[in-house]
C-alpha cells in the first residue's frame, strides 16, 4: 500500500510541472489533497494548480478540499502561502463562513496575536481538527517568531504564544533543552526565562556581511522594566 | 458536455491540450512544408547574414544610431482615406510585400528589421492611419500564396488593427485562429526562417495582449448586442484559457529552451552570445525563440491571474542577474522585470523587488533617448513611470533607500515625494495613496473563467481586479504600526519595553506582539525556505540589563 502511494504521488508532482493547465487532473490534485492531509506532508505547488483549475472552471469547485488547502498554506507560515492561495480565490467565496474564520486566524498569526489566535482556533474546532498536525505547526511558527524576537523569553510569554501551560508546558520546554539548544535560567523575578538558541536575528552581532545582505544601519536593544 | 482542452469537433476554433499541441497533425505540416523552406543551394551560409554578424548585433540598432534608416519604401498611393477597400492594394504596400517575403526567403534578418520595425511603421503611419492594411487575401498572389507568409501577414494586420482601430467581436476570434494556425506551423518543426528577436518579441507579447484584451472584452456583458452574444456563444473556444497557456507552454517545451540555456551555462552551447541567431548554420531561430518568449509571456498570463508564484517559476530558467536574450529586446527586457518586479512585491519580497526596478529605471534613464522614434516609445514610458510608483509603494513598506542609484532617487522624489510621505503615516489618507499608486501600476487583472451568458448580464471585468487591491491593502494595514516602531527604534540604541510601549501609545502586551509582527513581516522567506531580513533597522529583546 506504501508503495502505491508513493507512485500515486509521484505522479501527481509530475502532471503538475509538465502538464498542469489541464482540467482531466482535477480530480488526481484533489485526491492528493487528501493525501497530504492524513499523511501529513505538503505541496504548494500541486495545491496551487488546483486553485487555478478551480479558477478557470468555478463550477467545479470544491470548498471542502479549498479549506483543507488553505489550512495547510496556515500551517506552512512564516510563509507566505496562505495568501498566495487567497489571490486564486474569487471573492464571494472567500465571503463563505469558513473562509472569514480562516482569514481571522491568518490575520491573528501574521500580527503574533498568539492569544486571540488559540481563543479563535478553540471556537473553529470543527473545522481544523481534520488536519493533523495543525497544532504542531503553529507552535513551530510562534517559536520562529519568538527565536526571531528574544534572546530570552518569559515563561507566560512563551506560554501564551505555543498555548501550552503547567506540566505539559514544562515537558516541552524539556524536550526542547534536550533536542534544540534551548536552556533555561532564573531570573531575578518569579518566572523562568528560557535562552533560545542564538541566531544573526536574536543577536545580530553573529549577522554575516554579504555583499548581497541588506545593509544595516542600526540595532536596537530592547529590554523590560523591572517591577 | 463539452471539455474544454478537448479537441471535439473540427472547428476551427479548436482548443488545444497540450498533447494535441505537440502532436503531429497532417495538413498543417504539409501546407507549411510547401512555403518558406529553401532548396538546396539556399542551405549555404547566407553570406548577407554573416557579414551583419561579424559587425555588430542588429537588435541593438535601437540603441546604437550608427544604422541609417533606409530610404523611404513606398510612393504613397492616395484612396484609402474614404471608404476602405480590402481589395484595393496599393504599390507601395505590393512592393513591400515583394520585398519582405524575398528577405525572408533569403533569411537577411537584417532588412527583415528594417522593414518590420521601419517601413511597416511608415507606410502605417502614411496610408493606414484609420483603416486595416489590404487584405491577406489581397496580397497573397504577390507573394506565391505562400502559406507560412500569409500567416505572418494576418499576425501583422491584426496587431495593427489592435493598436490604431478597435477590434470587433468577430475580429478577435479571427485573430486567434491565426495565432493557432501560425503556432501550429511553428511546432511542427517544418519552418525554417530566421526572423528578428524583435518580431518574434512582439508576436509572444501582442498575444498575451490579445488574450487578456478579450477577456476584458468578454467580461463587460451589459451592453452587448444579440449579434456579439451570438458570437461569445459560438465561439466559446476562442481565447480559452487552456489553449493559451498550453501554447506558450508547448513552444516552451517543444524549443527545448531550458536545455539549451542549460547546456550554454556548462559552455556546450551559443545562445546568448548570438543573441539566438544561428550564423554559421543558418537554422531557424523561431521556434527556439518563440520558446524563449514564452517564459517571459507564462510570467505574464499568471500575474493576470494572480499566482505570483507560478509565474516566478515559469521565468526560473532566464538569470535576470545576467546579461542575457531578454534584454536584447527593450520590449522583453522592461516586461520581464516589470512582472518581475511586481510578483515579487505581492510575494512581500521587497528588497529583491526594489534591486530590480531600480537597475531597469536607471537603465531607461540611460537609454531612452535612443528609442524616441520607436513604435514602442509610449509603451516604455508608460512602463517606465508604473515602475516609478511601484517603487514608491515598496520602498514605503520596506525602507531602504540606500539600494537605490542617486539619479532614480532623485526622479522618484520629484514623481512621488507627497505620496511617499503620506504612505509611511499609515492613516486612512495613506490608504488612498497606496490604493491609487497600486491601482495606476498593477496589471490588467483577468478573469479566466467561460462568461455566464445568462440574465442577468454584468460587468464582471473589474472582479479580479478588486480581489488583487483588496489583498494588497490588507497586507498594509498588517504592517500599519510598523513604521512608528522603526521610526522609534532609529532614535534609541537601547530602551526598555515599558518606555516604547508609552511613546507608542500601547499596552506591554500590545507591544509585544508589534516587536514580534517587525521580525515577521521584516523577514521574507523566500523559495527555498530561507530567511531573507527586509529592514535597514532591527532590534533583539534581551532580558537581561
Amino acid at each position: 500500500m506504501g508503495r502505491e502511494q508513493q507512485q500515486v504521488s509521484y505522479t501527481v508532482e509530475q502532471l503538475v510541472s509538465v502538464n498542469p493547465y489541464n482540467p482531466d487532473i482535477v480530480s488526481d490534485l484533489e485526491n492528493y489533497v487528501n493525501e497530504q492531509v492524513s499523511s501529513q506532508t505538503y505541496s504548494l505547488e500541486a495545491n496551487l494548480c488546483l486553485l487555478r483549475l478551480y479558477q478557470f472552471e468555478p463550477g467545479r469547485m470544491s470548498i471542502p478540499i479549498v479549506v483543507q488547502i488553505l489550512i495547510k498554506a496556515l500551517m506552512a507560515m512564516p510563509a507566505s502561502d496562505f495568501s498566495l492561495c487567497l489571490f486564486l480565490i474569487p471573492e464571494q467565496v472567500q465571503m463563505e463562513e469558513q473562509f472569514k474564520t480562516l482569514i481571522v486566524l491568518s490575520h491573528y498569526l501574521e500580527t503574533a496575536r498568539f492569544r486571540q489566535f488559540w481563543d479563535e482556533a478553540a471556537k473553529s474546532r470543527s473545522i481544523l481538527e481534520v488536519v493533523p498536525g495543525f497544532e504542531q505547526a503553529i507552535q513551530a511558527y510562534a517559536i520562529h517568531v519568538l527565536s526571531l524576537t528574544y534572546q530570552k523569553v518569559p515563561r507566560p510569554v512563551l506560554a501564551e504564544a505555543i498555548n501550552i501551560e503547567g506540566l505539559s508546558l514544562d515537558k516541552f520546554i524539556e524536550h526542547h533543552v534536550a533536542n534544540s539548544g534551548w536552556a533555561l535560567e532564573k531570573s531575578h523575578g518569579r518566572s523562568q526565562l528560557i535562552v533560545l538558541p542564538r541566531n544573526e536575528f536574536n543577536h545580530p552581532e553573529l549577522k554575516k556581511h554579504t555583499a548581497d545582505g541588506v545593509p544595516f544601519e542600526h540595532v536596537t536593544r530592547v529590554f523590560p522594566i523591572l517591577s | 458536455m463539452s471539455h474544454p482542452g478537448r479537441v471535439h469537433n473540427p472547428s476551427r476554433y479548436v482548443v488545444p491540450s497540450l498533447d494535441e499541441v505537440l502532436s503531429f497533425t497532417g495538413s498543417a505540416v504539409a501546407e507549411a512544408a510547401q512555403s518558406l523552406i529553401p532548396s538546396a543551394s539556399e542551405t549555404l551560409i547566407d553570406r548577407s547574414v554573416a557579414r551583419m554578424a561579424s559587425s555588430y548585433d542588429y537588435d541593438d540598432a535601437s540603441l546604437d544610431s550608427r544604422y541609417p534608416r533606409p530610404p523611404s519604401a513606398g510612393q504613397g498611393s492616395a484612396g484609402t482615406d474614404q471608404g476602405y477597400d480590402p481589395n484595393f492594394v496599393p504599390d507601395s504596400v505590393k512592393t513591400f510585400v515583394v520585398h519582405l517575403y524575398r528577405h525572408i526567403r533569403e533569411k537577411n534578418v537584417y532588412e527583415i528589421h528594417q522593414m518590420y520595425d521601419g517601413s511597416f511603421q511608415r507606410l502605417s503611419d502614411r496610408m493606414f492611419r484609420e483603416c486595416p492594411w489590404p487584405s491577406v487575401e489581397a496580397i497573397a498572389p504577390y507573394v506565391d500564396n505562400d502559406h507560412v507568409f500569409c500567416l505572418l501577414y494576418r499576425e501583422m494586420w491584426f496587431r495593427h488593427l489592435y493598436a490604431r482601430l478597435s477590434p470587433t467581436g468577430r475580429q478577435r476570434v479571427e485573430s486567434w485562429d491565426n495565432y493557432c494556425s501560425l503556432f501550429s506551423v511553428v511546432l511542427h518543426g517544418v519552418v525554417n526562417m530566421q526572423l528578428p528577436n524583435q518580431w518574434l518579441w512582439d508576436m509572444v507579447d501582442e498575444f498575451v495582449y490579445q488574450f487578456q484584451s478579450y477577456c476584458q472584452y468578454r467580461a463587460k456583458l451589459k451592453n452587448k448586442t444579440e449579434e456579439e452574444l451570438q458570437l461569445l456563444r459560438q465561439y466559446d473556444q476562442a481565447w480559452n484559457v487552456y489553449g493559451v497557456l498550453n501554447y506558450l507552454q508547448a513552444l516552451v517545451e517543444k524549443s527545448a529552451i531550458t536545455d539549451v540555456l542549460e547546456r550554454e551555462k556548462e559552455g556546450l552551447e551559443q545562445f546568448t552570445a548570438t543573441d539566438g541567431y544561428d550564423y554559421e548554420g543558418g537554422t531557424s531561430n523561431v521556434l527556439k525563440m518563440l520558446g524563449y518568449y514564452s517564459m517571459i509571456g507564462l510570467l505574464r498570463v499568471h500575474c493576470l491571474l494572480g499566482d505570483y508564484h507560478t509565474g516566478l517559476k515559469c521565468l526560473a530558467p532566464i538569470d535576470i542577474s545576467q546579461q542575457g536574450v531578454y534584454n536584447v529586446v527593450i520590449g522583453s527586457h522592461i516586461s520581464t522585470i516589470y512582472h518581475y518586479g511586481f510578483a515579487n512585491l505581492m510575494l512581500r519580497r521587497y528588497v529583491e523587488a526594489i534591486r530590480e526596478f531600480n537597475k531597469i529605471l536607471l537603465y531607461i534613464l540611460k537609454y531612452k533617448q535612443y528609442h524616441q522614434k520607436s513604435p514602442q516609445y509610449d509603451q516604455i514610458l508608460k512602463k517606465n513611470e508604473q515602475m516609478y510608483a511601484l517603487l514608491a509603494i515598496c520602498l514605503s513598506l520596506c525602507p531602504q533607500n540606500n539600494l537605490v542609484e542617486e539619479n532614480v532617487n532623485s526622479q522618484l522624489r520629484d514623481k512621488y515625494n507627497e505620496k511617499m510621505t503620506k504612505m509611511l503615516r499609515y492613516d486612512d489618507e495613506a490608504y488612498a495613496v497606496y490604493d491609487e499608486l497600486f491601482t495606476y501600476a498593477c496589471p490588467k487583472f483577468i478573469t479566466p473563467s467561460a462568461p455566464v451568458l445568462e440574465e442577468p448580464l454584468t460587468n464582471y471585468n473589474q472582479d479580479a481586479y478588486r480581489l488583487q487591491l483588496k489583498l494588497f491593502l490588507y497586507e498594509v494595514k498588517q504592517q500599519q504600526l510598523l513604521s512608528g516602531v522603526r521610526s522609534f527604534l532609529k532614535l534609541y540604541s537601547t530602551i526598555s519595553i515599558g518606555k516604547l510601549a508609552a511613546y507608542m501609545e500601547v499596552d506591554e502586551p500590545t507591544l509585544r506582539t508589534i516587536l514580534m509582527t517587525y521580525k515577521h513581516k521584516m523577514h521574507a522567506i523566500d523559495g527555498d525556505g530561507k530567511i531573507i531580513p527586509n529592514a535597514d533597522v532591527d532590534f533583539y529583546i534581551s532580558e537581561n540589563l
